[in-house]
Order: structure tokens, then C-alpha cells, then sequence
């Protein structure tokens, strides 16, 4: 499928979405937390789109929101999108969990956990993965702070 | 029949302990700093519990506050055995983003830099998978091979593992004189060599008994799991990058990707071993076409990239490395991401090792063929 | 006053005899015997341990293309000993929760067992601790008590490991002694005896190996296979197993007493190698050709004790190719070969072997 045509899709199954290409070699697909558990598995498992493989997911701190990005291939078909769920709660951001749809999804939400504190709903084992389980704060935010290990100049 | 299936009554009615084996950080087969907390049913295990980022630098931060050019450096310290190809990876990135076009020569160079890079990395594990099965003479067999490599490396770049050769527009410096001779009588010495691996490890029993049949991991668990690299395509799973999206000179250069079917420990095992000899070949086809020209393109002293999302990915020796930069603009990202193919090739384990016994379990890790440092970054 | 003659010791022996009694009463001159002999025995194993362990690190440089030790003294040769005073200085350890007693008491065990071995063993004509008429039994019984030592020390050091490790040790040396008793049963239906000296004199007029043609052959390799597992070196070595539990049993064993798990385990590899050289091998017998007498007396020219240990160091090596080649076995592999494949295949063998016995075909 084309961009094009992934758009005409995404846009029939989730009205609310924006779309943005400028900027990124793949088509960007913006949406709310609340509309993404509906459209991830429609675009897992529905066969027109087929993203079966999540290639990277991440989440990226914006001075107003936080910004959670999967990247998407199909196997099958070849084409490739990146999924972008707008966080705008800054002081208690939560999503729902992808891990049950691509199971790689888990331990990349695990380290956006452990460095971002975003909150996934309903994820199995949320804990910290790379730091220690009593680190304070999360060192990927922006507004991060460490006295001890100064790394800005 | 009758006496054993009373036998296996009265095994039921016994009382079993599960117990628990801290398995690292410091054991002789987690290669690196890896915590595994096996729940253990007498051999069987039960339950595996990886604990990483013993050695988590937080690489991704220190790169919001360091230019492009620092950038590069720090890549060559996740995945060590491929240092060459993740600096290619954030090299490509920024080239890709400002448009700038690479030597004919460069890239050339760095292809085959690359190669030699994944058929070094693809030796250390020969050697460590024997050594993980307790053939120990292996282990120094791939060493040997290894060794004229990283001296033709050295030769080059001053560096015999983390040799930062990449920088952004092209490679540092030029060949050495002695470059082309060498990689010559390296291509001529490990054809010789390279059978000997099948006769000391691949046509042996013990080793197909330890390895076939052992941690079978489905097509379909090896994309939804997000692994990739030989692990994958010992599952059938076409993932090559290089095939994908050809990047530097693989657009030019005729080679295999290797695809098994079974998905056990010897069929990752055999993929990569049949890996070795694409990367041969590759190399052999490019040593004597090694265009004139230019090794580097010009680039300004400080790199800006322009506002936006940039997503790079190259083939490591370990699978895809994808690099995820944000840019507002300035001089350092603003967010910069490394999806290492460890992390997620380790997040599988769990799924192959449940159910088998602690034996199998090195073997396993072996054939994922994990490097802690690209796991932790 | 003690003429040693490199042929027969027996001369030897008897002088030493004669002479003590002529000088103490009959009970001290015993005493004294005893204490010769164990005096000479603990040089004996401490010399050959000392050597094995040179050799084994020389043997594996060489099969993995390096140098081996090459610093201390000429060639490295005082490498082992510099090792070992290391070893006899250390700390040492014992961890928290162990069981002291037993803890302790495992690494003698597991020497005093070989040292039991070491008794029956004939290594010259003449030479031997005492020749009873069920040698080969006792061996067999004396070596199988290490491991106690081994099940004990995996215990007593409160380590998982260590636990895993030996009771994979227990399993395997309860299996595989059945099969290195069986193949010996096998080459006892050609002797006719226990004892050693006349499993050696039986072998006057040529090897069992030659002589008792493939049963005797296929013996042998079981024997060898057997005899691997029994001493836990590679590819049987499951009860180290470093890949998988660091060390095994001893895993908490430091010092002098890691130092007795050590010289236990090269002392019962020699005892495995000196009972197949004696009952395949003909022991200290030269190599005699029926009715070629020059040649004969060419090699009765070279003395038996070169010949035994000859024929030690042959088989020995042969087990060190092993351990330097093979990836180790799983658990499971281990028990199916011994209990699916070696054992069958062995009680096959001594049928056979008794019906070619009873109908006189062989030499």
C-alpha cells in the first residue's frame, strides 16, 4: 500500500487522526491515547494494512506533551508507517499497553517506563528495566535534573 | 508400559521444590554483565527473569547534549564486535538528512569495512558458542582468524576494535598501502579456514545433539518478538537490511541472504556460519573495485540538522540497528533513540528457554548471540 | 646393597625386605615396610600430578595453537610447581552456611579414594603394593568412593551450583561405572583371573587387544568412554561445567583443599589410564610377536616400566584429545548413551565374548 492509501484507510477507521509526511521519510499518523488500543489492532490484524513487526517504539519529551512513537512494518506487504500517540497530560502520563499486539512492545515500554514514567495500563510487569528499582525521577525528561552526574554544559 | 506409567504416578505424588539460581552478574556464559534469575525445577527451568542495565550509560541522553560528530564516538561503545557499523549507522543518518552525497570511495570502504567488522563479530561468536558447549579448543580457533582482521584494521585506523573510521560525510582518513594486499591474503587464508569450523564444531554429534531441536522460536514469535539479524532469519524471517534498504555499496554487490526454516539453535548456528561466506564474498567483490576519488565529502565544521524526524537503519552483525533522531534544528538532537537489536533479541529468551534445562539454556544464549553493552547502552 | 634391576623389582623388594628384618623385629620391619611404601606413594602421585598437569596444559596449547606455559623455569616446566605452593598459601574460604565437617572432609575423600586405587595398580614387574586376587574388583570398588567427596563437597558448601553439580556428578558415576565394570568383565572372561599379575602373565604371548580380536576392541572403546565419564573430564564434565555452573561442585572450594579436588581428579585419570593399559594393554609386558623370537628379544631389551608407563601416557593422551575436542554432553545425553546405547551394547558384548571363550577362538 501506499502512503496515500494507508491514509485513505486510517483516516476511514479513525476520523480524529492527523496525518503529517513533511519532515520524516514515513507517513505519520497522530492520534489521542483513548483512540489507540482500536486502531493498533486494526492495523495488526486487519489484512489490508498487516503492521505485524514494531520496529521501534519510543517516546520522545515536548515542552507540552509527551509524544509516544511506534514505528510499524509489514512484513508482508512491505509498507511502513510510524504511529504517534499525543500524551498531553504532562503531570500523570498514561497509554494503554500495546504488549499483548507486538510482544516486543514489552520491554520497549518497560525503559520508556523506567526513563520517562510514562504509565502503561494494563502492561504485565511494569518496573523499572535499567535502573535501579529505587531511582528517583525519570533521567529522560527534559526538566531532569541530577546534581551527582552532570551531564548538561 | 504399566511399570512406567506407575513410575510416573508415583513421580507426581512426590514433592518438588522450585527453587531459584541467580545466574549472573558475574557467570562465565552471560557474557557480560547479565543477571538471569532462573527458577529451577531440578534441570528444568521454570522461569527466566533477565535483569539488565548493569552498564547502562544512558548513551540517548548524553547525546541530546553532544553534537553529531561526538555522536559517532559514542555509538562504537553499545554493540563493541560492530563498532564500524554503528558509526555507519548515525553517519548515514546525518548524510541522509543533509543531503549530502558520499565518495563513490567512501562507500565503497565502508561496505567493506562493514563486512570485515560482521565477519570478525561472527568469528568471536564461533569461538564463545564452542567454549558456551565446553569445546574449548574452538574458542582460540576463532581468535586466530579473528586477529589478522583487527591487525588489518589497525593497519588502517590506528584501532583494532572501536576504530571510529566513520565520520559524517565519509571515512577519516584514507587506506593504508598495505590494505589491499592484506585483505587479500586474509580472503585467501580464511577460505581454507572456514571449513575447518564445520569439521571442528558444525559436523560434530555432540554439538547437534546440544543445538537441534533446542529453542525452536516460530516465524511468527520472531516478528512479534521484533528480533531480527541471523536469529531471525534462522526462522525464515526475510529481514536483511542490507537487502531492504540497501545502503552504501550493498546495492552493487550480489549476495545471499540466508534463510533457514527450522528456527532451533542449530539452524541460528548454521545461518550464521553461511553469513561468514556472503561476507566473504562481498568482500572479495568489492576489494578490487575500490573506486579513485575522494575519501570524504566536505561538511561543515558544526552540523545542524534541519527541523524534523530522521530514521536510519543498518544490518550489525546482530540485526537492525535503527537510529531514531529528532531534530529542532541545532547542533545536538533533541531526542535521539538507538533501537539496538540486543534488547529485543534478548527479550525472547524467556519464550525459548522455559521448559528446557540449564544446558540448553547457554546454548540458547549463545545462538542469540548477545553483547551486554548494546542491550544496557 | 639394593641392586635394582629395571627388569624385575621383585630382586629389589626382597633385598629391602631381608634387610629391615635382619635389623628390626618382624613387626617393626612391617611398619617400616609401611611406611616406606606410603612415603614413596605421596611422591609418587605428588610427581605425576606435577607432570600430568605440565602435560595437559601442553597438550591443550598445542591443540588450540598457543605456547602454553613458557615462563617459569625452562620450557615453563616449573610452571605446575609455582602453582601449586600459590594454592597451598591461599586463604582459605568457607562460606557462611556451610557445613563445616563435611565440607571439609569431602577433598579427603575424594583422595583418599584415589590413593586406595593407587594400591592394586602393577607398575613393573616386581612392583606392586599388594597383588590380592580380586585386583581389578577392588580398583573398580576403591575409585568409586570419590564420589562420596564430590556428592558431599557439592552439599556441604551450601551453593546452588555446587548442588546441581554434583548431584549431575552422582547420576553419571553410578551409570558409567556399570559400563567400565561390564567391559572389564568382558576381557575377564579371557584372563580367567581378578588378580593383575596374572592378567599379565595371561597376556605373555600377546595383548588381549590383538588377541581377543573386536569384542576385546569394542571393550576397549566402551572402557575408554566409560573411563572419561568416570573421571569427569570433558566432554563428561558436567559436574564442572563451567559454562553452565561456574565451577561445579567445588565452586566454593578454595586453596589447598580446591588443590586435592585437582590432584584427585588427575590421580584417578592415571588410574583409569594404568587398569586399561594392564587389562588391554598388557601393562608392563612388552609387545611379543608369537614365533618371531629376534624381535621378541628386541623389545624385552626395554624395560617393563617404560612400557607400562608407555602405554599410560598413550592412553592418557588419548583421553586429553577427548576433552580438547568434544563439546560437552547434556544430562539427559549423558544417561541416554550410557543406559540406551553402552549398556546394551556391552551385556551383547559379553555374551559374545563368552561364547567365543567357550568355543576356543582365539589365540
Amino acid at each position: 500500500m501506499s502512503n496515500e492509501e494507508l491514509q485513505q484507510q486510517i483516516a476511514a477507521w479513525e476520523p480524529a487522526a492527523e496525518f503529517a509526511e513533511e519532515g520524516s521519510q514515513f507517513l505519520n499518523v497522530i492520534i489521542e491515547p483513548p483512540q489507540l488500543r482500536a486502531l493498533a489492532e486494526k492495523l495488526r490484524h486487519e489484512e489490508a494494512t498487516f503492521f505485524d513487526y514494531m520496529f521501534c517504539l519510543t517516546c520522545v519529551d515536548y515542552p507540552e506533551h509527551f509524544m509516544m512513537v511506534y514505528h510499524l512494518r509489514s512484513t508482508r506487504h512491505g509498507h511502513e508507517m510510524v504511529l504517534k500517540v499525543r500524551i498531553a497530560d504532562k503531570q500523570k502520563p498514561a497509554v494503554d499497553t500495546l504488549c499483548d499486539i507486538w510482544r516486543t512492545a514489552e520491554w520497549h515500554e518497560r525503559e520508556v517506563y523506567d526513563l520517562f514514567g510514562i504509565h502503561f495500563n494494563n502492561h504485565p510487569d511494569l518496573r523499572r528495566l535499567l535502573l535501579d528499582d529505587d531511582w528517583k525521577g525519570y533521567p529522560l525528561r527534559k526538566d531532569y535534573v541530577d546534581p551527582v552526574n552532570m551531564i548538561s554544559y | 508400559m504399566e511399570l512406567v506409567k506407575q513410575q510416573r504416578d508415583t513421580a507426581s505424588d512426590l514433592k518438588t521444590q522450585e527453587y531459584f539460581v541467580n545466574m549472573g552478574p558475574q557467570h562465565p556464559s552471560t557474557h557480560g554483565v547479565l543477571r538471569l534469575v532462573l527458577g529451577l525445577d531440578g534441570e528444568i527451568i521454570t522461569k527466566v527473569e533477565p535483569h539488565i542495565g548493569y552498564i547502562h550509560r544512558s548513551i540517548e541522553k548524553m547525546c541530546e547534549h553532544d553534537n553529531y560528530r561526538q555522536i559517532v564516538h559514542l555509538t562504537d561503545r553499545m554493540d563493541y564486535l560492530s563498532a564500524h557499523i554503528n558509526n555507519e549507522a548515525v553517519c548515514l543518518a546525518v548524510e541522509n538528512a543533509l543531503e549530502i552525497e558520499v565518495p563513490e570511495r567512501a562507500r565503497v570502504i565502508r561496505t567493506i569495512f562493514a563486512e570485515l567488522t560482521r565477519l570478525a563479530s561472527h568469528q568471536l561468536w564461533w569461538g564463545v558458542m564452542g567454549m558456551d558447549l565446553g569445546a574449548l579448543t574452538a574458542f582460540l580457533y576463532g581468535f586466530r582468524d579473528r586477529e589478522m582482521i583487527n591487525d588489518i584494521f589497525e593497519e588502517t585506523c590506528g584501532a583494532r576494535l572501536t576504530m571510529n573510521y566513520n565520520v559524517p560525510g565519509g571515512v577519516m582518513f584514507d587506506l593504508h598501502p598495505n590494505f589491499h594486499k592484506r585483505v587479500k591474503e586474509f580472503i585467501a587464508h580464511f577460505k581454507t579456514k572456514l571449513p575447518e569450523y564445520d569439521d571442528l564444531l558444525s559436523n560434530n554429534v555432540i554439538f547437534r545433539q546440544r543445538t537441534e531441536g533446542v529453542g525452536i522460536l516460530s516465524k511468527e514469535d520472531a516478528i512479534s518478538y521484533g528480533v531480527t539479524g541471523p536469529t531471525a532469519r534462522a526462522s525464515g524471517v526475510s529481514c536483511d537490511v542490507r537487502k531492504l534498504h540497501p545502503y552504501s555499496a550493498y546495492d552493487r554487490v550480489d549476495f545471499k541472504e540466508i534463510l533457514m526454516e527450522e528456527g532451533d539453535s542449530f539452524a541460528r548456528y548454521k545461518a550464521r556460519v553461511l553469513e561468514m561466506w556472503e561476507s566473504l564474498s562481498i568482500v572479495e567483490q568489492l576489494i578490487d573495485n575500490i573506486p579513485e576519488g575522494d575519501f570524504q565529502a566536505p561538511t561543515k565544521a558544526v552540523i545542524k540538522l534541519p527541523k524534523g524526524e530522521y530514521y536510519q537503519r543498518v544490518e550489525t552483525a546482530r540485526g537492525e540497528l535503527g537510529v531514531y533522531i529528532v531534530s529542532d534544528g541545532g547542533k545536538s538532537p533533541y531526542r535521539l533513540k538507538f533501537r539496538s537489536p540486543g534488547f529485543s533479541n534478548l527479550f525472547v529468551l524467556e519464550k525459548l528457554a522455559v521448559g528446557s534445562k540449564i544446558a540448553d539454556l547457554v546454548a540458547i544464549m549463545s545462538t542469540i548471540d548477545i553483547v551486554v553493552p548494546d542491550i544496557d547502552r | 646393597m639394593f641392586a635394582i634391576n629395571l627388569y624385575d623389582f621383585s630382586g629389589t623388594v626382597n633385598s629391602i625386605h631381608q634387610w629391615l628384618n635382619a635389623r628390626l623385629t618382624p613387626g617393626w620391619a612391617t611398619a617400616a615396610e609401611w611406611a616406606i611404601i606410603g612415603i614413596s606413594l605421596i611422591l609418587f602421585v605428588a610427581i605425576s600430578v606435577i607432570i600430568l598437569v605440565y602435560v595437559e596444559r601442553k597438550v591443550a596449547a598445542f591443540f588450540q595453537l598457543r605456547i602454553g606455559p613458557n615462563r617459569v623455569g625452562k620450557w615453563g616446566l616449573l610452571q605446575t610447581i609455582a602453582d601449586f605452593l600459590k594454592l597451598l598459601m591461599k586463604e582459605h574460604i568457607t562460606s557462611k552456611n556451610a557445613d563445616k565437617f563435611l565440607f571439609n572432609l569431602a577433598p579427603f575423600i575424594m583422595v583418599t579414594a584415589v590413593f586406595l586405587g593407587l594400591g592394586a595398580i602393577p607398575f613393573a614387574k616386581g612392583l606392586q603394593i599388594f597383588d590380592i586376587n580380586i585386583g581389578l574388583f577392588y580398583i573398580a570398588a576403591a575409585s568409586s568412593v570419590g564420589v562420596f567427596g564430590i556428592l558431599l563437597g557439592g552439599w556441604a558448601g551450601n551453593n546452588k551450583y555446587s548442588l546441581i553439580g554434583a548431584l549431575r556428578s552422582g547420576a553419571q558415576v553410578v551409570s558409567y561405572e556399570l559400563s567400565i565394570m561390564l567391559s572389564l568383565l568382558t576381557m575377564v572372561v579371557f584372563t580367567g583371573s581378578l588378580q593383575l599379575s596374572q592378567i599379565i602373565a595371561s597376556q605373555q604371548d600377546g595383548w588381549w587387544i590383538f588377541k581377543g580380536h573386536l569384542p576385546a576392541w569394542i571393550a576397549f572403546i566402551i572402557f575408554m568412554i566409560a573411563g572419561t565419564a568416570e573421571t569427569n573430564r570433558g566432554p563428561f564434565d558436567l559436574a564442572e561445567a563451567e559454562s553452565e555452573l561456574t565451577a561445579g561442585f567445588h565452586t566454593e572450594y578454595s586453596g589447598i583443599k580446591f588443590a586435592m579436588f585437582f590432584l584427585a581428579e588427575y590421580v584417578s585419570l592415571f588410574i583409569i589410564a594404568a587398569v586399561g593399559a594392564t587389562v588391554f594393554f598388557g601393562g608392563w609386558m612388552p609387545f611379543h610377536i608369537d614365533d618371531w623370537a629376534a624381535f621378541n628379544r628386541i623389545m624385552d631389551y626395554i624395560p617393563p616400566i617404560v612400557w607400562f608407563f608407555g602405554k599410560v601416557a598413550m592412553l592418557i593422551g588419548i583421553i586429553m584429545w577427548f576433552k580438547w575436542t568434544f563439546p560437552r554432553l547434556r544430562i539427559d545425553q549423558l544417561l541416554v548413551l550410557e543406559w540406551k546405547y553402552l549398556l546394551p551394547l556391552n551385556l551383547m558384548n559379553l555374551i559374545l565374548v563368552s561364547f567365543i571363550v567357550l568355543m576356543g577362538w582365539y589365540f
